[in-house]
């Protein structure tokens, strides 16, 4: 288990119920800890239309989770 | 060359004396207001959101491509968080360069892709009471997990 700190932004912040937490996980990838939050709060956005950052970069859903990451899901922008 | 996030409303004079410069012949600046209706809503007022830190790179990013793209001399561009009503400043950009030619374009440049690629999010709040996050149609809550057997329609 690692511990991950997860931001929460717009849509994903109102399913959530939350703008942050630290979560113990198994996950071993983005991708799947995306999965472990869409099930623990029980929604779904195609994750084709998000994208990830790991400490504050841009990254690949592939990218391997460390101890102390932060994490965020960035639904899609609508600035401007 | 910088982008900033505020929460307090915006002040384009400000921003443009920021910009002078002697050799630049040319300065174009956008604005972008908060409109009174989207897709045949009335809008009553919008809340943005920024991931800041993200936000910042990603616009500087943009910013730096468009130097090196149209040989702009500089550029600033202020994004509004919070709530904000009709008619409302959400985001400006100031571009200056030797000549207008490459001040359009960088400008236009910077807001395109500020759109598409800087981590804001516009919820947008409506005359009927209802609100909603822009471009997110397929984000779905389940909000009737346990009750699979139902046929009604989900929002």
């Amino acid at each position: 288990m690692k511990k991950i700190m997860i931001q929460y932004f717009a849509i994903i912040k109102d399913f959530t119920g939350k703008s942050e937490e630290v979560i113990e996980t198994n996950s071993i990838i983005a991708s799947d800890l995306l999965n472990e939050i869409f099930t623990k709060y029980k929604f779904t956005i195609p994750q084709s239309q998000l994208k990830v950052a790991i400490n504050d970069d841009f990254c690949d859903w592939g990218q391997l989770l460390k101890e102390g990451d932060k994490i965020v899901f960035i639904p899609p922008v609508s600035g401007g | 060359m910088r982008f900033e996030i505020s929460a307090i409303p915006l002040t384009p004079e400000i921003y443009k004396k920021s910009l002078t410069n002697p050799s630049c012949g040319g300065f174009v600046s956008f604005e972008g207001w908060v409109r009174d209706f989207n897709e045949n809503k009335d809008v009553t007022h919008l809340e943005y959101e920024a991931y800041p830190a993200l936000a910042k790179n990603e616009a500087v990013k943009i910013i730096q491509e468009a130097y090196e793209k149209f040989g702009i001399k500089n550029a600033l561009c202020v994004h509004r968080v919070g709530d904000l009503a009709i008619g409302e400043i959400a985001v400006w950009v100031g571009v200056v360069g030797v000549h207008r030619g490459e001040a359009f374009k960088a400008c236009e440049y910077i807001i395109n892709e500020l759109k598409v690629r800087v981590p804001i999010w516009k919820k947008e709040h409506y005359s009927n009471g209802n609100s909603g996050w822009v471009e997110c149609h397929e984000c779905k809550k389940h909000d009737h997990e346990h009750h699979f057997d139902h046929h009604h329609s989900h929002k």
